[in-house]
């Protein structure tokens, strides 16, 4: 296969960024995206040039670290899949790729394609936990049944991998999917209960100092979630919220 | 470098030979090293290097002979007395900080996994000052995340006989007795413990319908001791890990220090004293002061640059400490996991694992007959169209009583034996199968005849077994299809073992303190608890109680004894030196104007170290191994091209810090296999082999740790052993028939 990509390229948050075009040839169908970068970059260094800079670590879908804007679409084409489990078989030879880095207020670029998703730490230290000392006196865990329903349910919100696509696919820049999930976990899970309306607010309150927008239901980041993360969180968070100040 | 393309002084080329200047002059002499001379001096052309490392006389004389065993410098600290006693008394008897003194005490933690995250969340709650750091862009990332299958605990649910013995003897038999009893049961008597706080964290662990806690099996065992939450088990607890180092971070105690590398370890008076990292956004180098420093930065699988590793991972913490005094144990201890996706091309970046848990359900086979086996690499016929009578279960004939769930080293070697016999599968003869068509027909018909439906109904049978499959491995099956575009509800999985994990690592006692005082491993970077194998579902055991339930404690009994130290000062000379030589290194590694890239360089590493250290070994490819390595260290700094500068977001550099420190360790590993002439665990010598083509260990000679010291750049390591005495299992010939 032979692309043309268009890449955004930037070399530092201070300065501004434009789309350059780089030509790849070779392409096979097997490849995953990532390591068709991969080519693009050892060619680019094989000329004395720098490659292009993009976060990526586990390859297999699971670490949140790898992004990108492929024509478009955070993660790219394919529902239900992070940039590193796209496969070229995806594109046909002679295509224009656009690749972009997510963008968001609260996601600045450091390098071309990387960006800063510190953001998502702080939010989760402002309250996303269970202050439970980890000096393993606790009770046994069988100690308390949990319906298999709602542990099921904690489960799928806890599968968030945190990579921010939510954030790269609302035109508000809404990061209300990611603390939707972390707050519906605990919110199935008696653990959770305890400290219910503190984790809420904090959590919150901590998103908007953030400068992640309102969510207006649009349900983009649902459709982006490399995670299939539900919408329904955004309800759960939005009912925890108003019970948190609702209820003194 | 300035010899690039030129010729070589008698130094560079006993450098790059690990042999003395007087060998290389001696041969010089003899006229078995063609030199010339250009202004007085020997200088020894390229050519003639090449010669040289194919050659095998100059190579003979500097294979380490170790000689008797000697005192073992370290004691191991193991505590006497009965085995089930030892850590409680040991506990009960250490050293400890007062929570007034611990308001005065830093401790760095290096790498943020399970071992790491949780071990700075306790130690911050503890009273402690932790400065904690990662490579990623989160701690949230780290590899432990991709962990899928379980983690075991000794907690008997399922009233299978399981106690903390039986979990202590499984992990040191699946260790091949290379392991020490001391730390093993430990491991297994706080392995129930992880259990109750992860749950107290809420970690969302598989639950039945009754809501309590779910458990399967894993390979190696005989009881049912895994708990799971689906195939994402290491996400869930590195996520519960996570929130627990969150909750310091947001109290102040640790101090989060993301998209970091740490460069180098200070040492004062003898002690670890601090590191020096580098900011991976704008390069500048810092210096960090501790009273003690926690590597807990992972294994190194990616000296083999495939391996289900993330791209990231690396070995630079660990080789820092070794090269500034930390025994390095047991190196060539490389466990191959025997169910990953096969490779598929030359591009290939990273391995993708499909988790144990599926062997649960899944039967491994390939073709009985050679020629159907050359039909379906040709694709001229499908494994689906493969008589039951012609296909050869190989586990389930090889091993009857464990069959498809023998240990990892056990199945990966079997599946190399079959695919080396000509009956691999996929189009590079490379891969075998695993089946799930008969699970699909019997948990079909057990939900047909649940649900009062009709068993005998295919179709239906089918349908009713594929919902279970998918409830239980769905995500698993997802990732396959994307990676092989295949569907493995229909057709068997291709799988071919690959690295995976490495049960070797830094040398610490039992309070997890390496040979330099202050400096400690956790985790996977240790080496102390799998000895030459280990099981599955242990790795994220081992991390857990590493970093929740014992480091925290043992740290005390050596930090006791500096609590009126203040302060680690980091304007001293220790910090500029340490400073000033991984200023030295960037320049250097930086100086090429053009050439290869890192990968490059990378890949050349891999496939030697999987050809000739990898699977099975044998001394001559050992050997040969150590050259080629040797060889391409100093191709690679001759060679290597960093493009962009050192005061910026440079992944190229990072890349070329760490592609360095391989280099280095896999000399360590073939050298480390070469002398262990014995078959243990995962590693495999082709010498030594009972006429079945098991593994033939030899306790007479070889039950020790291997600990490589460091003697310097231009010596060779020096092989320290500490024996290991097993007061409470017999050893045995190693049989899962």
């Amino acid at each position: 296969m032979e692309l043309l990509l268009k890449i955004w390229r930037q070399a530092n948050g201070q300065k501004k960024g434009s789309m350059v075009n780089y030509e790849v040839k070779n392409i096979e169908p097997d490849m995953s995206f990532l390591e068709m970068l991969d080519i693009l970059n050892q060619g680019l260094i094989e000329t004395g040039e720098e490659p292009v800079a993009f976060d990526h670590d586990c390859r297999e879908g699971i670490c949140g670290m790898c992004s990108l804007v492929i024509n478009g679409s955070p993660h790219g084409p394919d529902r239900g899949t992070t940039t590193c489990q796209l496969h070229m078989r995806r594109f046909k030879s002679g295509d224009t790729i656009y690749i972009e880095p997510f963008r968001g207020t609260a996601f600045p670029v450091v390098k071309d394609l990387v960006v800063d998703r510190s953001a998502f730490d702080r939010i989760q230290q402002s309250g996303g936990y269970v202050s439970i000392n980890t000096s393993g006196n606790t009770v046994d865990a069988n100690a308390a049944p949990i319906p298999k329903p709602d542990a099921d349910e904690a489960f799928n919100a806890a599968a968030c991998i945190g990579c921010g696509a939510c954030v790269a696919a609302c035109k508000n820049s809404s990061a209300m999917l990611f603390v939707g999930a972390k707050v519906s976990q605990y919110s199935r899970l008696p653990q959770g209960k305890v400290e219910a309306k503190e984790r809420v607010i904090n959590m919150v309150k901590q998103m908007d100092k953030e400068g992640f927008g309102n969510c207006t239901n649009t349900g983009a980041c649902e459709a982006h979630c490399p995670k299939g993360i539900s919408l329904e969180n955004i309800l759960n968070l939005n009912r925890e919220y108003l019970k948190a100040k609702i209820i003194k | 470098m300035d010899n690039k393309g030129q010729m070589l002084s008698i130094k560079e080329l006993a450098d790059m030979l690990n042999v003395s200047q007087k060998t290389i002059r001696r041969h010089i002499n003899s006229g078995k090293i063609k030199s010339v001379k250009l202004g007085g001096v020997h200088r020894i052309s390229r050519e003639e290097v090449s010669t040289i490392l194919e050659g095998e006389e100059i190579i003979e004389d500097q294979i380490i002979n170790s000689g008797p065993a000697q005192e073992f410098p370290f004691p191991s600290k193991v505590p006497s007395g009965e085995l089930k006693n030892k850590w409680s008394n040991h506990k009960g008897t250490i050293n400890l900080v007062s929570p007034a003194n611990k308001r005065n005490i830093d401790v760095i933690v290096v790498g943020t996994g399970l071992a790491g995250a949780s071990a700075s969340a306790t130690l911050a709650e503890l009273g402690y000052n932790v400065k904690a750091f990662c490579f990623q862009d989160s701690p949230r990332r780290a590899h432990s995340i991709a962990a899928q299958g379980g983690i075991n605990a000794s907690k008997n649910y399922q009233g299978d006989g399981d106690s903390d013995y039986r979990l202590f003897y499984d992990t040191i038999k699946g260790g091949d007795y290379r392991s020490r009893e001391g730390n093993v049961y430990r491991l297994a008597e706080v392995s129930a413990n992880i259990i109750d706080q992860c749950v107290a964290q809420g970690v969302p662990f598989a639950r039945d319908y009754g809501g309590l806690l779910d458990n399967r099996s894993f390979g190696g065992v005989l009881v049912s001791r895994t708990f799971y939450a689906k195939g994402q088990t290491g996400q869930q607890l590195l996520l519960g890990a996570y929130s627990a180092l969150n909750r310091q971070i947001n109290r102040g105690k640790v101090e989060m220090f993301s998209r970091h590398e740490m460069m180098d370890l200070v040492i004062k008076d003898g002690k670890a004293r601090g590191i020096i990292s580098r900011n991976l956004i704008n390069g500048k180098i810092e210096r960090h002061g501790a009273h003690a420093v926690v590597i807990a930065s992972g294994g190194y699988g990616n000296v083999f640059y495939l391996s289900t590793n993330a791209m990231g991972s690396n070995v630079t913490a660990n080789w820092k400490v070794h090269k500034k005094g930390a025994f390095f144990a047991n190196p060539c201890f490389t466990q191959i996991h025997p169910t990953c996706i096969p490779v598929s091309g030359d591009h290939q970046s990273k391995l993708t694992l499909m988790s144990e848990s599926l062997r649960n359900d899944g039967r491994i086979w390939v073709p009985k007959i050679k020629e159907d086996a050359e039909k379906i690499r040709k694709k001229e016929i499908k494994p689906t169209e493969i008589a039951e009578e012609n296909r050869d279960y190989y586990l389930e004939r090889r091993y009857p009583a464990f069959g498809n769930l023998v240990p990892r080293d056990v199945a990966s070697r079997a599946a190399k034996e079959r695919c080396d016999a000509g009956y691999g599968v996929n189009k590079t003869g490379q891969a075998v199968y695993l089946d799930f068509a008969a699970a699909i027909e019997r948990y079909g018909e057990e939900k047909a005849v649940s649900s009062g439906q009709d068993k005998n109904n295919r179709e239906l049978v089918k349908k009713l077994g594929k919902e279970i499959i998918k409830a239980k491995y769905g995500n698993l099956f997802q990732m396959y299809e994307k990676i092989v575009d295949e569907n493995p509800y229909e057709t068997p999985m291709q799988i071919f073992p690959a690295v995976h994990y490495t049960m070797g690592g830094i040398w610490v006692d039992y309070n997890l303190m390496t040979t330099i005082p202050g400096c400690f491993a956790i985790g996977e970077a240790n080496f102390s608890d799998h000895g030459a194998n280990r099981l599955g579902a242990s790795a994220l055991m081992q991390g857990l109680a590493d970093g929740y339930f014992v480091l925290p404690y043992t740290v005390g009994d050596y930090l006791a004894n500096d609590i009126k130290t203040g302060k680690i000062n980091t304007d001293t000379k220790e910090f500029d030196e340490a400073e000033l030589s991984v200023k030295a290194f960037i320049k250097k590694i930086m100086s090429n104007k053009s050439g290869k890239s890192v990968d490059y360089y990378h890949r050349k590493l891999g496939k030697i170290m999987w050809e000739k250290c990898g699977m099975s070994r044998n001394a001559k490819d050992l050997k040969t191994a150590i050259k080629e390595i040797r060889k391409l260290r100093h191709d690679f700094y001759a060679g290597v091209f960093v493009p962009g500068s050192a005061d910026n977001y440079n992944e190229e550099l990072v890349k070329a810090g760490r592609v360095s420190d391989f280099l280095e360790l896999g000399e360590l590993f073939a050298i480390d296999a070469l002398e262990r002439n014995e078959s243990c665990g995962g590693h495999f010598r082709e010498e030594y082999q009972t006429p079945e083509g098991e593994a033939l260990r030899n306790d007479e000679e070889f039950t020790f740790v291997s600990c490589w010291e460091h003697m310097g750049k231009d010596n060779r390591p020096k092989l320290n052993k500490e024996e290991l005495k097993f007061d409470s299992v017999e050893l045995k010939s190693r049989s899962y028939k």
